[in-house]
């Protein structure tokens, strides 16, 4: 049976590394099968599981979001450590510029709000994946 | 000549000092092959996604991305990477100076320059010096979060996309070897095309889902981020390794300063006994 390369990093480690017969992902458009030889995509990867299958065995990993590329011979996952909102990146932004100023940021609620809804997306993703293992168990 | 209480305090003195050094340079030691495990960990995203975006370089992509235009550069920005602490020798004067030239350098080209900075010591220094100061990152740490540099990576990046900035250049110490850290000033954005090969076909493009432009922005901005943040955790590494040698050198030259006060101190006592004794035998010669 053919196999595909596939590395699954995120920014502070590598998570895996191997060959698989079919790789599952949850793509930011759905879920997507990649199988060896697929045609090259570039694609967003939304928070819950990644599956790697390799003959009847079966890794699942969670990622909460980030970029899949997939080349004929080689699948990269490039996983994002944490659950990232564009209203997330802005208040990060917002922070930075206020340090430049030398203020003292601010916690308002909008940013409190961010954060916890995009924690409550990453949890929910988590639980996702793990109801799925159990599932396949 | 210095009386032997003076002597003898000075020595006191040192003593404690080196104390304080040789702790230093046991827990810079430690914590250095912690810093340098923290940079291995890295490497492989860092790899990966410049894999990926080697791949994207070469396809025929539909959407040109404004990270590899060249404009006519009227202002760079300087994202500087420092340490938090001082006591680490001359690691971080070492690199702002390098800043400095480059800017000076762009200054001539009649290229102004403004400056993003991580690490306190670099947020002192600009302060100083003058400068235009845009984001500061500080206190992130022995194990920083890649999430506490999005924020001072978007503020370059959109200014970036605003054109307030046609360039971006990141500074940080490249670690070579412990004993070695070497500044560096690289260009960032635009950013270099990767050389094309002869050999590979050229006519092909990713399918991309959703669409070409919003993929790209994220995935190069993801890029910009983790180099920045691969500078950061090296930079963390260089620091540890700096310290270490730098707080060595100290304890090496406060041994160095007790063999001599020491040698200072028994001459004084000698000369002191001596003295006491011409002064004995004197007394009994003139009874």
């Amino acid at each position: 049976m053919s196999t595909i390369k596939i590395n699954i990093v995120s920014s502070s480690e590598e998570i895996y590394s191997g060959e698989a017969t079919m790789v599952y992902a949850t793509g930011t458009l759905g879920e997507l099968g990649i199988a060896p030889g697929h045609t090259p995509l570039l694609t967003g990867l939304a928070a819950g599981p990644v599956r790697v299958q390799n003959g009847s065995e079966e890794e699942a990993f969670f990622c909460s979001g980030g970029f899949l590329e997939v080349q004929p011979d080689l699948v990269t996952v490039l996983s994002d450590t944490a659950e990232r909102a564009e209203s997330l990146d802005e208040s990060e932004a917002i922070k930075a510029k206020e340090a430049a100023e030398q203020e003292l940021a601010n916690k308002d609620a909008s940013l409190d709000y961010a954060k916890a809804s995009a924690q409550l997306a990453e949890a929910v993703a988590r639980l996702k994946t793990i109801q799925k293992l159990r599932k396949n168990q | 000549m210095a009386n032997t209480k003076e002597v003898r305090k000075q020595i006191a003195s040192i003593k404690s000092t080196q104390k304080i050094t040789s702790a230093m340079e046991m827990v810079a030691a430690s914590k250095m092959k912690k810093t340098q495990d923290t940079m291995l960990e890295g490497r492989p995203y860092s790899l990966k996604i410049k894999d990926v975006i080697s791949h994207v370089a070469l396809a025929n992509s539909e959407y040109p991305h404004p990270f590899y235009e060249e404009r006519t550069p009227k202002k760079a920005c300087f994202i500087v990477v420092s340490s938090d602490k001082g006591l680490c020798g001359g690691l971080n004067i070492n690199l702002f100076k390098q800043v400095i030239a480059k800017s000076a350098e762009l200054n001539e080209q009649g290229i102004e320059s403004c400056f993003a900075l991580i690490g306190t010591k670099a947020a002192g220094f600009f302060k100083s010096v003058g400068g235009q100061v845009i984001a500061v990152a500080e206190k992130l740490g022995d194990k920083p979060n890649p999430d506490d540099l999005i924020g001072l990576t978007k503020v370059v990046l959109d200014m970036h996309k605003n054109g307030d900035i046609d360039q971006a250049y990141l500074c940080s110490n490249g670690f070579v070897n412990t004993m070695t850290q070497q500044p560096n000033v690289e260009q960032l954005i635009p950013l270099a095309p990767e050389e094309k090969e002869e050999s590979t076909p050229t006519q092909w493009d990713y399918i991309y889902e959703p669409e070409a432009k919003e993929l790209l922005d994220g995935l190069l901005t993801r890029y910009i981020e983790s180099l920045v943040y691969q500078a950061v955790i090296e930079n963390n590494a260089c620091e540890q390794a700096a310290k270490m040698i730098a707080m060595k050198n100290a304890t090496d030259n406060a041994g160095d300063l007790i063999k001599e006060l020491e040698l200072l101190y028994n001459n004084v006592r000698q000369a002191a006994i001596t003295q006491e004794l011409s002064e004995i035998v004197g007394g009994a010669a003139a009874v």
